[in-house]
């Protein structure tokens, strides 16, 4: 996904963070990100389930020591309410992808059947295109991307990450 | 009570406890300043808006107490920036008021619109946008929470036109509701425990004070530790003051321009303990080579400052006054005879290169510094600019009490010392205060010699005047091939300038008037400006180059 040659030590790192719904606050977050020189590799935020709360997924490429610094500049963010590790617990990780594929219809059969072997569904069709959604591992989305590739992708959004500890734990709070 | 958004920011300051406000006001801010008549608080006009910030940012740093600094919109608010930065870096405690177009037209580019929450977010501790005055009071009784707790920083609240005319039923809020902020200022009582037993167990410890200890007012904790097990401290710029720099444990500033034996015994220590200091760059040069045998505990109330230059063995987050408390019992006395011996030696080569042991007419910049040291008996407020006047202050100026020394540390701000002195001198009326500035960087601000005399202030006002901008002079002098591009400059004559806005000035042009010159200084009651011509090409020793170990500095030679 990114062209960030590998360093020693680093990988991706998932990082959920929860903060205060008010004006502003997406800035803050952004903005430490760039000045701090810190590598997102993807940012989702949404509701939670706590109403004036927001969750944010982030994806970081880091080292522990560069881990441990967004999260602790993360919690000096006066609107950051809570800010959770989750790399290295057992997560249910997703990402979705929509794909609109060069699809003539003498390939279209083709692709169907390849969208079906990745349990992706077929959205939209159009003379000349199909447009494919994908949910799954970022490495699931990664390989339909790549087997659809050489009939043309014509246009793609990703989600990123987004993220939750499996089982009772949870990360609002006593994680 | 029914009352518009201006009448409830003058109310809430009331409130907040504020005496006075530095600003400079504005199409934007209007509302605001036509309140003011009505309210108990002092409003100081300064020249220009930076100004305003820096003189909230001295106000904090000499009372401890949070400083504010108001202005318009746009051209306004940009003015601030500076200041604002300079308080972020220093962690000073100052709320700045902007006005903002009215929200009806916000986003469109009026007339002295900019996006000041924008360009100051990277900059303040929190800032706000208020477009609703009923997010007012709440914003502003936060602001002065966040400013002034924890890591104190600077807040920034920018108000729309129409809030400030908008009425409604005043309440002041009776709580502040901050779920994501919540500093620790115990310290966790497991780690102080390792920490007392890391102390009692070392042979060389060492403190490393920095502006915590005084912004938590830890220096008699701090003193009662340091002479229990007799441990030396070594503060930062910053940290200068946290213990009288006569005491005997005191060693003083460490770093780039750190004393000889100040930085060896950084070097061979074999424990540090650093409290409110974040052992930055100029304190450490290269974090690999920095006391490379030493075991390290960093106190500080920042957790995000722990371990982000230098690996820490053992953190304690906290309040420093807190922590120490909790430590003297548990530490040991100690007499730690060898070291503070070993200390005392490098101490004794450092003092016999002092170049005021020269017999000489030249005109040195530290003979000034002692001069004044001297006729205050270390008791005044210094108030310095940056440059090579700030680290002969630093190096020669040995401070008696707390919040002596008043600086631009991590920004380096020229133009800083005399808007800051300012906000000193009125926030500690009746006290020495003196500006030491180079003659570069006082003519960045030196517009506010006019705030100086409307507001009475009796600032007495060095100038270091080598006609350059020295200390990158000094650093083309050793690191460039002596080639002075841009750094020759020529100033006014200050003694006259001076005298045009009413305030007595003297030039000062050889070394044997210095002490003359400085008594008359403090024998004249109001302002004074000495305007001291010293030698051009002068340097400041020792010096570290970048990217060498502090210990491999170049000394101050001992005859020239
Ligand atoms: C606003 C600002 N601009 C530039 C610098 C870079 N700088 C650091 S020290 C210095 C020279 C200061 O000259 P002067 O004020 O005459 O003091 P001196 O070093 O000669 O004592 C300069 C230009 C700075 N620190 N701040
Ligand atoms: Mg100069």
């Amino acid at each position: 996904m990114s062209a960030i040659p590998a360093k020693e030590g680093f990988s991706r790192r998932t990082l959920v963070a929860l903060m205060e719904d008010k004006p502003g606050v997406l800035s803050h977050v952004v903005n430490l990100f760039r000045r701090r020189n810190y590598n997102i590799e993807s940012l989702t935020v949404g509701h939670s389930e706590t109403p004036g709360i927001s969750r944010m997924t982030v994806v970081v490429y880091a080292n522990d020591a560069v881990v441990e610094q967004v999260m602790k500049q993360l919690y000096k963010l006066i609107n950051v309410v809570k800010v959770s590790d989750i790399s290295d617990d057992a997560a249910v990780i997703r990402e979705l992808a929509l794909i609109k594929v060069h699809a003539p219809s003498s390939v279209r059969a083709e692709i169907k059947q390849l969208a079906d072997i990745f349990r992706a569904q077929i959205v939209d069709v159009s003379r000349e295109s199909m447009t494919i959604e994908i949910t799954g591992t970022e490495d699931k989305v990664d390989s339909l991307i790549e087997i659809l590739r050489p009939f043309g992708i014509k246009e793609l959004t990703r989600t990123g990450r987004v993220a939750m500890v499996r089982g009772a734990l949870h990360t609002n709070g006593n994680t | 009570m029914k009352m518009n958004g201006a009448q409830i920011l003058w109310e809430c300051l009331v409130r907040e406890g504020v005496d006075v406000v530095f600003g400079i006001t504005g199409g934007a801010i209007m509302p605001v300043y036509h309140e003011l008549p009505k309210f108990p608080i002092r409003h100081v006009t300064v020249r220009h808006e930076q100004a305003a910030a820096h003189a909230a940012d001295g106000y904090a740093r000499a009372t401890g107490k949070v400083g504010v600094c108001m202005s318009t919109s746009g051209p306004g608010a940009t003015n601030l920036v500076t200041g604002i930065a300079t308080a972020q870096m220093d962690s000073s405690p100052i709320v700045a008021f902007t006005g903002q177009v009215p929200s009806a037209v916000l986003g469109t580019d009026a007339f002295q619109e900019t996006d000041i929450t924008g360009i100051t977010m990277p900059i303040t501790k929190h800032n706000y946008l208020i477009t609703d005055v009923r997010d007012l009071a709440p914003a502003i009784r936060e602001a002065f929470h966040i400013a002034s707790t924890g890591r104190p920083g600077p807040v920034l609240i920018d108000i729309t036109k129409d809030v400030q005319m908008a009425e409604i039923e005043f309440e002041y809020p009776k709580e502040i509701n901050l779920p994501g902020y919540k500093p620790h200022t115990k310290g966790n009582i497991r780690q102080i425990r390792q920490a007392a037993q890391m102390i009692n167990e070392a042979q060389r410890p060492l403190f490393v004070a920095g502006q915590g200890v005084l912004i938590s007012g830890a220096e008699r904790e701090l003193r009662a530790l340091a002479e229990k097990a007799q441990i030396p401290v070594v503060t930062s710029l910053l940290g200068k003051s946290a213990i009288p720099e006569s005491h005997p444990l005191c060693l003083g500033m460490g770093g780039m321009h750190g004393e000889a034996f100040v930085n060896h015994a950084l070097q061979e220590a074999d424990l540090l303990v650093g409290v409110g200091a974040r052992f930055d760059d100029r304190l450490t040069s290269t974090a690999e080579t920095f006391a490379p045998k030493a075991k390290i505990i960093h106190i500080d109330i920042d957790p995000a400052e722990i371990g982000k230059r230098i690996p820490v063995d053992l953190p304690i987050v906290g309040d420093a006054g807190n922590v120490l408390r909790a430590l003297i019992p548990l530490v040991k006395r100690a007499s730690h005879k060898e070291w503070l011996a070993q200390i005392d030696e490098w101490r004794q080569d450092t003092y016999a290169r002092d170049i005021l042991l020269r017999e000489t007419d030249e005109f040195i910049p530290q003979y000034v510094i002692r001069n004044i040291w001297e006729a205050t008996e270390g008791q005044a407020i210094m108030v310095t600019d940056v440059g090579q006047n700030q680290m002969w202050e630093a190096q020669y100026y040995l401070h008696e009490r707390p919040r002596g020394l008043i600086t631009s540390g991590g920004l380096g701000t020229m133009g800083f010392a005399l808007p800051a002195a300012v906000g000193v001198a009125v926030g500690r009326p009746g006290e020495p205060v003196w500006v030491v500035a180079g003659d570069g960087g006082f003519q960045m601000t030196l517009q506010e010699l006019a705030t100086v005399v409307q507001e009475r202030l009796p600032l007495k006002i060095a100038i270091l005047n080598n006609g350059y901008l020295g200390m990158v002079r000094q650093w083309q002098e050793l690191f460039f091939e002596k080639n002075y591009s841009g750094t020759p400059i020529l100033g006014p004559d200050f003694a006259k300038l001076a005298e045009a806005y009413g305030i007595p000035g003297i030039t000062v042009e050889e070394k044997a008037q210095v002490p003359e010159a400085i008594k008359q200084a403090l024998e004249t009651e109001g302002p004074i400006l000495l305007d001291f011509r010293i030698e051009r090409e002068h340097n400041v020793f020792p010096i570290v180059p970048v990217g060498q170990p502090i210990d491999k500095m170049i000394r101050r030679p001992i005859d020239s």
